[in-house]
Order: C-alpha cells, then sequence, then structure tokens
C-alpha cells in the first residue's frame, strides 16, 4: 500500500520521460494523481501495514500531510493541463524585459512534477529520520527543475538561490540528525536505529545536550525548507518566479513537509522531556516570521511574492501554534490543512492573472472582476479566506490557536499575534481590492480574459474544501487532527 | 591505527586550509578530490581494513564519488563555460588564511566542550569535522563564483561526513547510500544550473544575480 504510494508516481515519471505523445503523457499524468488521492482515502478507512521494519508508516500526522499533498497534487493537475495546453508555443516574449525564451520540455516537467510527489509522499512515510532526510533533499532536487521552468535569467536566479541555500540548509539538518543519533548513542550499544518509535521510547535516556543541539540544527535545517523567517530568502524569489502551478505545490505542500521534519523532531524533544525547549524555539521562529511576513507584505508591488510572504506568515503561525501547544496544536493542524487549501487557489488564480494581465506588479492590474468574473470572484474569496474572516476555515483555526494562547495566559504573544495578523490584513486588502474593483487597462479585453473549466475548477474546488471546514469540520477529520495534535504533545 | 586516522585528520585540516587560500579553481578541484579520497579511506582505517564486504563497498562508493565523478563534472563544468580560473573572493586570500586558523582554535575548543557520550576513535575527529564544516560554509558565502559555492557545498558535507563518521556502524547502509545518492545528484544538478547560468548570462557570478530583490 504505501509501496504502491510512492511507485505510482515514480513509474509514471519514468513512463512520462519516454512517451513521446503529449496528450498520452497528461492522461497518464492525471490518471497518476487520481490513483494517488484514490490510494490516500483507502488509507484512511484501513491504516495501511507498516513496510521495511516499520521504516514506512503512515502515523496520524503522516496521513493527515500525506492527504493535504495529494488533494492538491490533484487539483494541481487538471490545472497544469489547462497550464500546459497554453503554454504550447517554442519560444515566447518575457513581459518583463523583453528577451525571448523557451520552456522546459513538457516531458521534463511532467516528469519532475511526479517525482516530486514521489519524494513528499516518502516524507511523510518515513519513521526513520535517516531516510526523512534522504527524502527531504529529495524534493529539493526534484522542484529545482521546475521552477527553471521558463528559462530566463530571474527564474534561473531564482533556482539557483533555491538549490544553493536549502541544500545547505538540509545539510545542516543532517548534522542534527547525526548528533540525534550521539544522543541516543550509548558506549558500547552499537545499536542506534533513529526509528522514530525507537527514540520516543528511549526518550528519557537521551543525551540532554546533544539533544538540544540537534534540535537546533533540525529546526534550522528544515526550517529553512519550511520558509521559517529569516531563513526564508529562497522563498519569495522562488514563488514569485516559478509557474502558478509549482508556487502553489511549494507552498501547500512543500513547506507543510517540511514543517512534518520539524513535527517529528519535536516529538523527539517532547520525549526526552525537554518540550520546553522546542516549544519555545518554535514560538520564537514563529513571532519572528510574521512579523517578518507582515513588514513585506506592507507596500508589496508583486502579488505573487505578495503570496509568498503570506506563506513565511502561515508557515510562522504553524510554528506558533505548535509552540504554544495545547489546543492550539489542534489549531495548527486544522490551520495547515486549510492553508494549504486556501494557498493552492490562490496560486492557481493568481497563475489566471498573470496568464491575461502579463504582469506581476499588482498596481497594473485593476477591474479583473469586470475581465474575467470567475476568476475575480475567486480572488476575492481567495482574499477572504487568507486573511482569515470567516466562513472560511483559517478563521476557524487562527481563533483556535489565538484562544489557546489567552487560555495559557499568553497574553504578550497573543496580542503581538493578533496584531500582526491584522496588520496584515489591512496591507493586503489594499492590494487585493485594489485588483479585483475598477476599470481595466485599456489592452486588455474581455477577449483576451476568456478562461477554460480547467483554470477555473480546480482554485473553485479547494476554495470550496476551505469553505467546507471553515463551517462544517467532519468527524473523520475532526478525530484525524486530534490524533496528530496528540502526537506532537497538543490535544 | 590511531596514527593513521590522526594522519588523515591533519590532511583533512591543512585541505581546509589550502582551500581557504587558493586562487586557481583547477586546484581547489583538485584538493577537495583529494579530500574526498582521504574521506573515503577513513571508514576502513577507522573499523579495521577490508574485512568487511559493506564497508569495502561503502568507501569505493565515496571515493568513486568524491574522489573522481564529482572532481571530473566540475572540471567539465569549468570548461564548458570556460570560466576564469579564479574563484574571486569577496573576502581577500589573506583575510581567508588568516580566518582559518582562528576558526580551527575555536572548533577545537568547541569539540573539548561537547563530550561524546561513546568510545571515541580519536579525540580529533569532531573538532575538525566541525572546522571542515565551517570551512565550507565559508567558502560558499565569501566566493563569488558559482562553481566555488558548490565546492564549498561539498566541502561542508564532507564535514558533516566526518562527523557521521563517528557512529559510521550505527547507520544502516540504505540511509547512507541514500545521502550520497543524494549528494551526488545535488552536485549534478548544481553543475547543470552552473551550465545554463553561463548560457544565458554569460558569466556565473553569483553576486551578479541580482535582479529579485525584496
Amino acid at each position: 500500500m504505501i509501496a504502491a504510494l510512492i511507485l505510482v508516481p515514480i513509474i509514471a515519471a519514468i513512463l512520462s520521460l519516454i512517451i513521446r505523445h503529449d496528450t498520452l503523457r497528461r492522461v497518464i499524468f492525471v490518471s497518476a494523481a487520481f490513483a494517488h488521492s484514490v490510494l490516500t482515502a483507502i488509507a484512511w478507512s484501513r491504516t495501511p501495514e507498516p513496510v521495511l521494519n516499520g521504516w514506512l508508516m503512515l502515523d496520524a500526522p503522516g496521513l493527515l500531510f500525506l492527504s493535504i499533498t495529494s488533494v492538491l497534487f490533484l487539483a494541481a493537475s487538471f490545472y497544469a493541463v489547462g497550464y500546459l495546453n497554453s503554454e504550447k508555443k517554442q519560444e515566447k516574449q518575457d513581459f518583463e524585459d523583453g528577451s525571448i525564451f523557451t520552456n522546459t520540455p513538457e516531458a521534463i516537467f511532467i516528469a519532475c512534477l511526479l517525482a516530486f510527489l514521489a519524494t513528499m509522499t516518502l516524507v511523510t512515510a518515513s519513521q526513520h529520520l535517516g531516510l526523512l532526510w534522504v527524502a527531504m533533499e529529495a524534493t529539493t532536487l526534484a522542484t529545482a527543475p521546475l521552477i527553471y521552468f521558463h528559462r530566463h535569467n530571474r527564474s534561473l536566479e531564482a533556482t539557483w538561490k533555491y538549490l544553493l541555500i536549502c541544500s545547505v540548509g538540509i545539510a545542516l539538518a543532517l548534522l542534527g540528525n547525526f548528533f540525534l543519533a550521539v544522543a541516543a548513542a550509548k558506549a558500547g550499544n552499537q545499536d542506534t536505529k533513529l526509528l522514530l518509535s525507537d527514540l520516543i521510547q528511549q526518550g528519557g535516556t537521551l543525551n540532554i545536550p546533544w539533544l538540544r543541539a540537534a534540535f537546533l540544527f533540525l529546526l534550522v535545517g528544515y526550517g529553512t525548507k519550511m520558509g521559517l523567517a529569516p531563513l526564508h530568502t529562497w522563498l519569495p524569489d522562488a514563488h514569485s518566479e516559478s509557474p502558478s502551478i509549482v508556487s502553489a505545490l511549494l507552498s501547500g505542500a512543500l513547506l507543510n513537509c517540511a514543517f512534518l521534519a520539524i513535527l517529528r523532531s519535536h516529538q523527539v524533544l517532547s520525549a526526552a522531556g525537554q518540550s520546553e525547549f522546542s516549544s519555545s524555539l518554535l514560538i520564537v521562529f514563529g513571532l519572528i516570521s510574521i512579523i517578518w511576513a507582515a513588514i513585506f507584505i506592507l507596500g508589496q508591488t508583486d502579488y505573487k511574492r505578495m503570496l509568498a510572504y503570506s506563506s513565511v506568515e502561515h508557515m510562522g503561525i504553524l510554528a506558533l501554534g505548535v509552540g504554544v501547544s495545547g489546543a492550539a496544536a489542534f489549531g495548527a493542524m486544522l490551520h495547515a490543512v486549510n492553508h494549504s487549501l486556501t494557498k493552492a487557489m490562490l496560486f492557481f488564480v493568481a497563475g489566471n492573472i498573470l496568464a491575461v494581465y502579463k504582469t506581476k506588479a499588482s498596481k497594473d492590474v485593476t477591474g479583473i472582476i469586470s475581465i474575467t468574473p470567475a476568476t475575480g470572484v475567486l480572488w476575492l474569496a481567495g482574499f477572504v479566506a487568507i486573511v482569515g474572516l470567516p466562513p472560511f476555515g483559517l478563521f476557524i483555526s487562527e481563533f483556535i490557536i489565538a484562544k489557546a494562547m489567552f487560555e495559557q495566559h499568553r497574553v504578550g504573544i497573543a496580542i503581538a499575534y493578533l496584531a500582526v495578523l491584522a496588520l496584515i490584513f489591512i496591507s493586503m486588502s489594499k492590494i487585493f481590492l485594489n485588483m479585483a474593483q475598477g476599470k481595466a487597462p485599456q489592452n486588455i479585453s474581455a477577449q483576451t480574459g476568456s478562461q477554460t473549466i480547467l483554470n477555473i475548477l480546480p482554485p473553485a474546488f479547494l476554495g470550496v474544501l476551505t469553505l467546507i471546514f471553515g463551517l462544517y469540520i467532519p468527524p473523520f477529520l475532526n478525530t484525524a487532527l486530534h490524533a496528530a495534535a496528540k502526537a506532537i504533545g497538543g490535544f | 591505527m590511531n596514527n593513521s586516522i590522526d594522519t588523515i585528520m591533519i590532511l583533512l585540516v591543512l585541505m581546509n586550509l589550502m582551500l581557504l587560500g587558493l586562487s586557481s579553481l583547477g586546484t581547489c578541484i583538485r584538493v577537495v578530490a583529494a579530500q574526498g579520497i582521504a574521506l573515503g579511506i577513513l571508514p576502513l582505517v577507522m573499523h579495521g581494513g577490508i574485512s568487511d564486504i559493506r564497508l569495502t563497498l561503502f568507501s569505493a562508493a565515496i571515493i568513486g564519488l568524491k574522489g573522481i565523478v564529482f572532481p571530473w563534472l566540475l572540471s567539465r563544468a569549468m570548461r564548458d563555460v570556460s570560466a576564469q580560473r579564479e574563484v574571486e573572493p569577496f573576502i581577500g586570500y589573506g583575510k581567508s588564511v588568516i580566518i582559518g586558523p582562528l576558526a580551527l582554535v575555536v572548533c577545537m575548543w568547541l569539540g573539548s566542550r561537547l563530550p561524546l557520550p561513546l568510545d571515541i576513535v580519536s579525540p580529533m575527529l569532531v573538532p575538525v569535522a566541525f572546522f571542515t564544516i565551517m570551512s565550507g560554509l565559508f567558502l560558499i558565502i565569501s566566493r563569488k563564483k558559482a562553481l566555488s559555492q558548490v565546492l564549498g557545498y561539498i566541502v561542508l558535507e564532507n564535514g558533516i561526513f566526518t562527523f557521521g563518521m563517528t557512529l559510521a556502524e550505527k547507520q544502516p547502509l540504505l540511509v547512507e547510500l541514500g545521502i550520497l545518492l543524494d549528494v551526488f545528484v545535488a552536485v549534478f544538478v548544481m553543475g547543470i544550473v552552473i551550465f545554463h547560468i553561463n548560457r544565458e548570462l554569460d558569466h556565473i557570478d553569483t553576486d551578479r544575480l541580482s535582479s529579485l530583490r525584496s
């Protein structure tokens, strides 16, 4: 079962490299995404058997993050078909500096997307921290060609930054893993497996100084990938330069996977009775992230970069939620789900806007509603959702986290958190509303704004999901979220 | 046996210091290759000769990858992009060479402060690993050329690997090979990106990759 989850995308990736026929390749791509989500759905009803002596197993947090990834990927696969149709032309003119560029061949693009799915699945299923590291680094390598889809110098710069910063970050996480192995090793004992369940079981006997050092390195390493400020520097560039479908997957799925890796280390620290140490670090990084994001969203002129900084903000909220723990851990899990759905939706819509207006400068985009009503409505709905207004899911999760802060008498943190959220709300509403309303520029007509159902349906689907979670959390999801929160020390 | 381990450790330190002071990109690549080979021998001398097949294979993989494949890839990248054969530092060679020994002292002190709860093979292992990691990080941040940054990444990885050697036998083979594979693909992909940077922009100076701001 778990093997199938990983092998299906890998086989599809190999097939898509071999096949020369575009339509057939796309059919394989979408069916692989579909098969993956069906397998994930089955995993909900019947817990899959552990594989490789328990190295690969889907526990509550793993299954939750796998499901997010799978749903996003399914939506993205449909969106990708529409996107690739419109990107068919061999050579295109760059709308920023006018140079001519080509795209990465479609076969490589699709193969990398599928490899990306496989590596993310491996991350969510890994119970062995070494294997988790291998999978995490593999996600970096699978996504680098995706960011460089439009072969021009800005995307190249973004790819280089991404590759180097994340590789170095993840190398530090490897050092953290070794430190963890040292913490678990005892003189004469030759058997340290870095298996999560083993580490949690022998929590009390771990060597504390090495364990703390290990967590620092793991947090900094995976935090780089997750986009916690001030380690996030690759993130806005990669998100703004890559195609919107890739940005959606990076923001919605990949950052969560890195977050899961940090959660795993947090689990070990909690088992060793050091949860106070790891929680306070998570809170500090969380606060820095949301404040940093707020500063850069304020006065942001590029709407894709604005969405990227909003991801930094929400990753900060996740870290904060886990750090505060208690009921906030549940809030953080719910927040991860809602943020992924909303952010992927917004990036899809941003891709539609980019296709019509051919600019990423938010001041040059006006009157989306009058040009393409469907995209405009989705853009506004996405705005309401992302700033955490009811009735969308992010409102519930942000509210739960804030409530938990007050319950634990962490008033200072709560006030900072709410104030920053309010500031982000104000700066974002200015950007979003200006773009949606008003008169469209002269050269944009309703003709150029025509969009296919494949551009509209995937973001609408994700938007409806997060709307549903804002109004009603289904019992099965509620149980899963509580189980995941319990695993990381909350309830 | 301890003697040979210490010899390798001293070699690693010397190679790090050389990398900080060298200006020729080609020589840097060769030094990093030599460092890779020294690291490949390390597990053998640490765990007693070539009797263990698993260990021998692992050593061979490291030597093959770090001693032969990486240098070959990087020299090819250097030739393809016909880069100026200088590393072009932000921080001058003189300063780098002074910073090196200072960092070494700090690492020695750090190593003495963090006692390993294991039977240590050589007391030099941990400080040398830290020093190699620091050298790698320094190379990444202080050099302009994309190619030297890749070299820095490899040195960083070498340092982490040296540290991992303290628990060599305790890591499962699958993970070790996975790590090696990842590093290999990382260097490979970086090589491709360097090639594209050069073709697109006619230079591989990363300080000129600066059109993306705030």
